[in-house]
């Protein structure tokens, strides 16, 4: 997995609340078995002029200059909300997100990102909007820094805020780790635990 | 202080513990379907791992299968084809349960679980799909992952998860006609809003709950996603039980006992202290129905459409005004009477022979109205063969809803089927997302008997003002 440590990019406001899987890659631009490809599908909906369509809607944040090379996100309330396809998350990091800040995030969407490469920041709705009327008055210059060694934002003007993320995503984003060898190491706990539990909850263990 | 039935099920799963909150828990079962697992399993083979204990692995095909009677591997979806050939050799070849194309056991993952005693009281079960918490309609801990976590289980057969916070919601009161579990988690959504349960692991409580059937109990749980919730569930008791013996998977009479006796303990103890409470009088709820693009907007039937000036929050309100923007709605509309061109009933929150039955009871000598395409997906293929048995294909049939064959279906496109252009569609499903159902279709989500009073009327319609009811 890709690293992350410090980001200073482009930040593209996308200021709705509720932002659900399903706009951000819809079922049917999940075409082939494959974590790659998707890119063109993101946001595909609020993208393109009508569905099927490749013809860009000039009014999407993300079909205009400089945005077009935004690599972090500002959105609301509850961003990627709804299916677990973690399509969405391959999709905004083949586009080219690597930092998304929200008030907050589905759950299941904000495990998919730090296992990915894209660090979810959280900070406060209110922070967001004066961090959104900044970037949307100057974009190529007011250019945020995430930084994930110090767990804060930080803008041009000076100004910073801390955020909070659990130490086992940060290392994981910091390292670039591969979850599945880090458990492994722990192969003598989990045999161990079968051992006690088969006693205690045989019907668990069906014949193999 | 006592325990909380989440915290008896994070203890009795806790292979170690890692710091700073997070767990490695021991993961029971694991179950895929063939768009998210198909690419989990194929991410497992190119990084060289294996499917650690396979026997507690399973897989179905429900996400991209077509529903059209005489089915094969073709689907009207681009692709759709290889979904599900690749997921019929990665789970051959890793040598995990399928329930392929054909199988009687083929069905909607979430309705197939617990149908064939997989999902069982007190187990931990995951799924790449968001919908797993319907388990805990069984006392499960069960929840939704992606696929590189879904990689992670079945490599490892734990997962390195952070403990929620706890909330109890205790549903009190008998419900009113009319009134179902889904207008209960449709309240609930649209009181405190779709991300009122980030965070949280729920328990349902109470006496409306106590009296819920279990299938009513998936419906439940099955909508804790839609409020954000890591996983909502039900406290195990004799309804389980008895739903529970004699299933395929679940424990034979040799162990039954012993197994019934560990499931009563997993209740919360009476001096539990929860993070979060909250108490809902069922009495004074009604049918209810869903006006926009997010579960957490919706109503009783009986409503008017809600002015977003009169919202306080700017958030709220921006959300409100595009969301009838796309619906086609202006503040202050009737929501009861509003044309309607398609119904729906399937999903894995409401395709459960309960809900067929009660479906075709208030259909039984009514058409759907002229114009309204209806349709009915069966969760499963034995739900399917159970509704055959007792005549209930017939009803829908003969009042004019088409008959199919199991799987997830137009709740999202599925098998490269959608409903039409700002077609408006009263539907049993889950999600009222933009574009969930097709491009620009508008999506009203409701109770199967809500569903079913709206098919017939050609409108959103009040179930309990339906004649013969």
């Amino acid at each position: 997995m890709e690293k992350f440590t410090r980001l200073t990019a482009i930040a593209a406001p996308l200021l709705r609340i509720n932002i659900d899987t399903d706009a951000i890659i819809p079922s049917r631009e999940m075409k082939r078995v494959s974590k790659v490809g998707l890119s063109e599908g993101l946001f595909a909906g609020w993208r393109y002029q009508s569905p099927g369509s490749r013809a860009e809607n000039p009014d999407f944040i993300l079909n205009r200059d400089p945005w077009r090379k935004a690599q972090i996100l500002l959105s609301g309330l509850n961003f990627g909300c709804g299916s677990s396809r973690e399509h969405a998350v391959w999709a905004l990091h083949e586009w080219g997100i690597r930092a998304i800040i929200a008030p907050s995030f589905g759950s299941i969407f904000q495990g998919n990102c730090v296992r990915n490469g894209i660090v979810p920041v959280v900070l406060d709705n209110a922070v967001i909007e004066a961090l959104a009327r900044q970037v949307e008055a100057d974009p190529e210059n007011f250019r945020p820094t995430v930084d994930l060694t110090t767990c804060t934002v930080a803008t041009p003007d000076g100004k910073s805020w801390s955020f909070s993320i659990p130490d086992a995503d940060r290392e994981m984003l910091l390292e670039g780790l591969d979850s599945i060898a880090v458990t492994l190491k722990r192969d003598a706990e989990i045999l161990a635990y079968r051992e006690r539990d088969r006693s205690r909850r045989p019907w668990i263990y069906l014949p193999g | 202080m006592g325990q909380t039935i989440i915290d008896k099920l994070w203890a009795e799963h806790t292979v170690a513990d890692l710091g700073d909150g997070a767990t490695l828990l021991y993961i029971d079962r694991i179950f895929l379907h063939e768009r998210t697992g198909s690419v989990a399993l194929k991410g497992l083979e190119t990084a060289g791992h294996k499917v650690r204990h396979p026997e507690q692995v399973f897989c179905t095909m429900d996400h991209i299968v077509d529903t059209t009677p005489g089915r094969s591997d073709e689907t009207r979806m681009p692709g759709g084809r290889e979904f599900i050939t690749s997921t019929r050799a990665s789970a051959i070849a890793a040598g995990i349960h399928l329930f392929d194309l054909g199988d009687d056991r083929q069905g909607i993952v979430h309705v197939v679980s617990p149908e064939q005693g997989i999902a069982l009281p007190g187990v931990t079960l995951v799924c790449p799909d968001s919908h797993t918490c319907t388990l805990g309609g069984l006392g499960a801990l069960a929840w939704g992952i992606g696929s590189t976590e879904g990689e992670h289980a079945l490599a490892t057969k734990t997962l390195a998860v952070r403990k929620p916070r706890s909330m109890r919601i205790r549903f009190e009161g008998q419900l009113p006609p009319g009134v179902y579990a889904k207008d209960l988690i449709l309240h609930l959504i649209s009181r405190f809003g779709a991300s009122g349960g980030t965070g949280y692991a729920i328990e349902f409580a109470g006496s409306a709950i106590r009296a819920l059937p279990i299938e009513a109990r998936f419906t439940l749980c099955n909508m804790a996603v839609e409020f954000g919730a890591w996983t909502g569930i039900v406290a195990p008791d004799e309804t389980t039980f008895n739903y529970v013996r004699g299933r395929p998977f679940a424990p034979g009479p040799a162990i039954w006992d012993q197994a019934v006796a560990h499931w009563r303990t997993l209740v919360s103890d009476a001096d539990a202290v929860f993070d979060r409470e909250i108490e809902i009088d069922c009495t004074q709820l009604g049918p209810h129905i869903t006006w926009g693009t997010s579960p957490q907007h919706g109503g009783n039937i009986g409503d008017a459409v809600p002015d977003p000036a009169a919202e306080p929050d700017q958030n709220r309100r921006q959300s409100m005004q595009r969301a009838l923007d796309y619906m086609g709605l202006a503040p202050g509309a009737p929501l009861e009477g509003l044309p309607i061109s398609a119904a729906f009933i399937g999903s894995c929150t409401n395709s459960r022979i309960s809900d067929l039955r009660e479906a075709a009871r208030l259909l039984r000598g009514h058409k759907v109205a002229a114009g309204v395409k209806a349709i009915c997906v069966p969760g499963s293929s034995q739900v399917k063969k159970a509704a055959e048995a007792e005549g209930l294909d017939q009803i829908f049939r003969e009042a004019g809803f088409e008959w199919r064959e199991s799987g997830c279906s137009m709740c999202f496109y599925a098998g490269g089927e959608s409903f039409g252009l700002e077609e408006r569609v009263v539907s049993s499903t889950n999600r009222n997302f933009e574009n969930r159902q097709g491009p620009r279709t508008r999506t009203h989500l409701a109770s199967p008997a809500t569903v079913v009073a709206s098919a017939i009327a050609g409108s959103l319609a009040d179930v309990r003002k339906l004649k013969g009811n």
